[in-house]
């Protein structure tokens, strides 16, 4: 009787540790996520000081007189990531158009297998790919060939002209959505997925086509859904780092339309200049274009994450 | 009305034209950046890359160093994350999942597994590298496992909440504790689930270069004290590939290419372990 409640006892205590061990892991990654921020807030505070709020829209960025402002490095980043959302939604969309609905049934798996390892490649590969092998090609073939067509027309036209040096903005954004296309890809492959059967039979008991089918069905029942995998592939091209570095040519002037030429984003002046800033305040400038990247992609995933938990949500009520 | 047939018929051949395209179209950059990466890759491979420490430009060298300094901080890295991942995967899944802290967690764990690498060695940066003053291998060390943390979390939260709850029923009508409940039956249910999820952390780690570049930094020479700098295969490609030394380019290509085969090789490892325990 005495053993037994001994035994007890000492498995109460067992579960009163590992129950507050578990419970202190979580609360330690809670509280990483608020020590992000709050280390960067702190290592910007002599940049935050000085320039204010002006950081933001000032394009002078020279460390020598130490003046810093991140207008070039915020238009470098949204920039290259909105040609890599351009490209990568409609392409994403296609790709998993044919994996729900076209392809085969033995082909729809090594296809997702081959479209999941275009994603595991890591980013120094293309970074490396990008500058040594796509740029030369980007530069003599694709783009003089952008200018004589696009180039032409106006307004637009603007975007397509100057000289083809394989590297800068469009290339950093091509670069770019490549990578983020198996992201948004294997979303909206999920999410198509989920489309409950009855309701894409009824409509191709109505005669519908498949792309009507897709179209007027299946995209309005998982549109949240989409948006949410279409952010989740935002998030990721607004911080990415190796594969811009690379292939943007790194100039921290503004002074031209173009999208050949060369720019700078937030994380590739990060990667260039940090180990090499002397002076505090560019440190703490860079810390703060850190933060600024951190913000933009939180808010960015967040938005991300609420609309997908809608869609499980709504999933959820119909069911 | 035959013509509005017509046209129906003719866009839906022609979208699905396009979507085949679109397939072809990330088809062909997978494949395109593979060849290269082999054809340069290969060319360059000998045994000196085992051998040799990095060279300055100009004359023979290897990547000793760097290998030898990828695995110990990618090997660390894996050994501080993975418990730390367990355990927190362990309280979402099983005790605090619909709880204010739970929720949140979860929630916060997302935001930190799509989160910007390089924001992530800029933490480590100035919490660690600042205050004791000099680089050192054992902050990329920590800016490493920082990434191998929300992966792990998230895969252990979704394998323990696949298992069924008559399994847990089952154990705790014999009078078993909760944690003993966990321990012995449903982590061990889930255990192909949780190495899958490691394995892919290993991979996505292994060419992680931007965390590193302000942590470890790099080092031309041997060292294996994990508070001096250390070299790694990703910051020595960047370091080299950006170099307009031929010969450096040619080491760059070999790292590219082992790095490529390594992070393959590992995804492919991690989906057929789990689609076999599955299969049992």
């Amino acid at each position: 009787m005495a053993d037994n409640t001994k035994s007890k006892r000492s498995s109460s205590l067992g579960e009163l540790i590992f129950f507050n061990v578990t419970r202190l892991f979580a609360i330690l990654t809670f509280l990483i996520l608020i020590s992000i921020i709050v280390s960067l807030v702190n290592g910007a505070m002599p940049s935050i000081h000085k320039f204010g709020l002006s950081f933001l829209w000032r394009s002078e960025w020279n460390p020598p007189m130490d003046e810093f402002g991140a207008l070039v490095h915020i238009y470098g980043t949204l920039v290259t990531s909105l040609i890599a959302l351009i490209i990568a939604v409609p392409v994403s969309f296609g790709i998993a158009l044919f994996l729900t609905e076209l392809s085969p049934v033995w082909l729809r798996r090594p296809l997702g297998v081959a479209i999941e390892l275009l994603a595991g490649i890591p980013s120094i590969v293309y970074g490396m790919w990008g500058l040594l092998v796509f740029a030369p090609i980007f530069g003599n073939y694709i783009q003089p060939f952008l200018t004589n067509t696009v180039g032409h027309i106006p307004f637009i036209g603007r975007l397509f002209q100057g000289v083809s040096i394989g590297i800068g903005l469009l290339s950093a954004g091509v670069i770019l959505s490549i990578m983020i296309i198996p992201f948004i890809a294997s979303v909206m492959r999920d999410v198509f997925e989920v489309t409950p059967g009855i309701l894409k039979e009824s409509a191709y008991a109505v005669g519908a086509t498949t792309w009507e089918v897709v179209w007027n069905v299946v995209l309005p029942y998982t549109k949240v859904g989409v948006i949410g995998g279409i952010m989740l592939g935002l998030g990721r091209a607004l911080g990415e780092t190796m594969a811009v570095t690379f292939v943007i040519g790194n100039s921290d002037q503004l002074d031209t339309s173009s999208l050949y030429a060369a720019g700078n984003s937030i994380a590739s002046a990060l990667a260039n200049e940090f180990t090499e800033a002397v002076s505090p305040i560019h440190s703490a400038a860079l810390i703060e274009l850190g933060l600024i990247l951190f913000l933009i992609t939180f808010v960015v995933l967040v938005f991300s994450k609420l609309l997908l938990m809608r869609l499980n949500k709504q999933q959820g009520q119909r069911t | 009305m035959m013509d509005i047939r017509r046209q129906r018929k003719l866009f839906n051949f022609f979208a699905l034209f396009m979507s085949m395209m679109a397939v072809a179209f990330g088809l062909f950059w997978l494949f395109w950046i593979l060849f290269s990466v082999f054809e340069l890759g290969v060319s360059a491979l000998g045994v000196d890359l085992f051998t040799k420490m990095t060279p300055p430009p100009g004359s023979e060298g290897g990547l000793l160093n760097a290998i030898t300094g990828s695995l110990i901080q990618v090997g660390l890295a894996t050994l501080i994350g993975t418990p730390f991942g367990v355990l927190a995967g362990i309280y979402l899944a099983e005790y605090g999942g619909h709880t204010w802290l739970g929720r949140s967690t979860l929630f916060i764990n997302d935001i930190l597994l799509s989160a910007p690498s390089i924001v992530i060695g800029l933490f480590v940066y100035s919490v660690y590298v600042a205050k004791v003053g000099h680089f050192s291998a054992l902050a990329g060390v920590f800016a490493l496992a920082l990434l191998v943390i929300p992966v792990v979390i998230r895969t252990t939260e979704n394998m323990l909440v696949l298992v069924p709850n008559s399994l847990r029923e089952a154990v705790f009508a014999l009078g078993t504790p909760k944690w003993k409940v966990i321990t012995k039956v449903t982590l061990r249910a889930s255990v192909a689930g949780i190495v899958t999820g490691i394995l892919l952390a290993v991979a996505r780690i292994a060419g992680e270069t931007a965390p590193l570049l302000f942590t470890a930094l790099s080092n031309q020479f041997w060292t294996l004290d994990l508070n001096k700098p250390m070299a790694t295969l990703p910051v020595t490609i960047f370091k080299f590939a950006m170099s307009p030394f031929a010969d450096w380019q040619r080491i760059a290509w070999a790292g590219v290419f082992l790095i490529t085969l390594g992070v393959l090789i590992l995804n492919i490892l991690a989906r057929v372990f789990f689609r076999q325990k599955h299969k049992n």
